[in-house]
């Protein structure tokens, strides 16, 4: 498997990487996470270059709910270290998280506050004045187009205005990287290309580094890096023409059945 | 914005810190409003065991003269002190129930990818709890006052510090309690285990020498039980006096419960051994 892994500072595109000499916005670095004694990540490194959109492939089961909750602190790193910045997760969680913004795959907001109060309560917890706050939550929902819908309470929006919400509050604070595990479950096809169209604007327009994880290859652009992850362990990563080359393959499904092939002959973490 | 957060190169400042303890506080206080059955069976339960079992049991369980008492009291004077730490009791746990209920449903994750430091979110979480205690034994002493349950007026400012520490214990307790339970239905077993022992062992509803002369092994654990001190912490803040003893234990018992539930909600040592949640790896 691992003579199948592509870094992601691949010399076969170096125009792509303006800010590799920068500090990675996400550095993983030989990272493994156990429950008990079944081994959910094994030695899973890549990095997230600033202003990228770098898409995290994998089947139900892969660990990429699992890395996101070791990035995010949520769980503590058992072997390895995650960087945010340079900010160790471990060390410096602080300084990591306040430079993170977050989707997870189930939603996290209160269905009992307004949509305002929701934001206004992810403020807080950043530290950020309600004066301030209020000012910021007008914005970010101006982008989402949920303006008219600030003083509504949370479980009365649909299913893709919430997934919005939730992205409008990972921005609140001006983040530099967004985490988005499988944002678009559950979300009708407009709704789907809606989200990604804004996700890709924002790291387009404001410079963001996006760390996208999903299922679905048509999720994934021909621009986006790409980290295939399969039981555990990445397959590939780099930019998705160059993880095509390298599987001989014409398109991503079916480079991802060769990749993860390989991986099955080789023998993988114990399920 | 920006400048709030980002071109902090690190820490936080003392603002920072109070504009999330506000904003924590805040939320729960909503919460707290929008569910009115909540208020409503929280100062139900109390009020039922002052109008029904204490006036039943009055002529039954005869009160001789004890501290703080000066003089002989009725049962629904000395079991007012209980049925208020009763309320914080119950008050805990159902902070405890949010919170599992809050993992479940992916809330909590929401206040522990906060920034700022694990430990003080989980203390800001307790302090929001105890306050909505401390308006609810409010609001029961309110309607306790129209049953002539009528403690000296300094009393209801003294006995506020008291309600803080012992609401603090009883939230730290439940907040450790909630970082054990995997699932909301597992919730049942603290009534058995914790909530229904605590009281029942305790000076909540009889004072310890008639425990003493029932059975001294019980006597025994009732003094044990820090839910006793937090009882008698209240009754004697409650008419203006200190007890030392009740202070010591349920401030003890507040640290050690407190630094419990922050390192069983330490990522590296409590959580973080656990699964993601179903349907998630």
């Amino acid at each position: 498997m691992m003579q199948s892994q592509m870094p992601i500072d691949s010399p076969a595109s170096p125009e792509r990487r303006p800010a590799a000499a920068a500090i990675a916005a996400l550095s993983i670095d030989r990272v493994s996470h156990c429950y008990g004694p079944r081994l959910a990540l094994d030695d899973v490194s890549l990095d997230v270059a600033p202003g990228t959109f770098t898409a995290l492939l994998g089947l139900n089961g892969a660990g990429k709910s699992t890395l996101f909750s070791l990035i995010t602190r949520l769980f503590g790193v058992q072997r390895g270290h995650i960087r945010i910045f340079g900010h160790d997760i471990g060390r410096a969680p602080g300084e990591a998280l306040r430079v993170l913004g977050v989707v997870f795959q189930p939603r996290t907001l209160d269905l009992d506050l307004t949509v305002t109060q929701n934001l206004l309560y992810h403020a807080a917890l950043h530290g950020i004045g309600r004066g301030h706050a209020r000012t910021r939550a007008g914005e970010v929902l101006a982008q989402i187009h949920l303006s008219d819908r600030s003083g509504s309470k949370v479980r009365d929006l649909s299913g893709g205005q919430m997934r919005r919400l939730e992205i409008a509050r990972a921005l609140l604070h001006r983040p530099r990287l967004l985490l988005l595990d499988e944002p678009t479950v559950g979300l009708d096809v407009q709704a789907r290309d809606d989200m990604l169209d804004h996700v890709r604007a924002l790291v387009r327009e404001q410079g963001i580094a996006v760390l996208f994880a999903t299922h679905l290859f048509d999720e994934i652009a021909e621009s986006d890096d790409l980290v295939v992850l399969h039981q555990g362990r990445v397959l590939a990563r780099g930019p998705l023409p160059d993880v095509l080359a390298q599987s001989g393959a014409r398109d991503l499904h079916a480079a991802f059945m060769r990749l993860t092939g390989t991986a099955a002959e080789m023998g993988g973490p114990a399920p | 914005m920006t400048t709030d957060v980002l071109t902090q190169k690190t820490g936080f400042t003392l603002a920072q810190y109070a504009i999330c303890m506000n904003g924590i506080v805040w939320r729960e206080a909503l919460r707290f409003l929008h569910q009115r059955e909540r208020f409503v069976s929280a100062l139900v339960r109390p009020l039922v065991w002052l109008f029904i079992f204490a006036a039943g049991f009055r002529q039954v369980l005869g009160i001789s003269i004890i501290p703080p008492y000066e003089t002989y009291i009725l049962y629904e004077v000395y079991i007012t002190p209980g049925l208020i730490a009763m309320i914080q009791l119950f008050n805990g746990m159902q902070s405890s129930l949010s919170m599992v209920y809050d993992r479940e449903t992916g809330n909590m994750r929401t206040l522990l990818v906060s920034p700022l430091p694990r430990w003080y979110l989980l203390f800001c979480k307790l302090l929001a709890g105890t306050a909505v205690s401390v308006l609810q034994v409010y609001a029961f002493l309110l309607v306790a006052w129209f049953w002539d349950i009528e403690p000296p007026h300094l009393g209801y400012l003294t006995v506020l510090p008291a309600l803080l520490l012992s609401g603090l214990m009883l939230g730290a307790l439940g907040m450790l309690i909630s970082s054990g339970i995997q699932q909301l239905e597992n919730f049942a077993g603290v009534m058995n285990f914790v909530i229904f022992p605590m009281f029942f062992a305790s000076s909540a509803l009889y004072p310890l020498w008639r425990v003493q002369e029932g059975s001294p092994m019980l006597a025994y654990l009732c003094q044990l039980n820090p839910f006793t001190h937090a009882v008698e912490l209240i009754r004697f803040a409650l008419y203006g006096r200190l007890n030392g003893l009740s202070l010591a234990v349920v401030g003890g018992c507040a640290v050690v419960f407190m630094v419990g539930a922050a390192i069983a909600y330490d990522p590296s040592r409590g959580i973080g051994r656990r699964g993601p949640a179903g349907g998630e790896t």
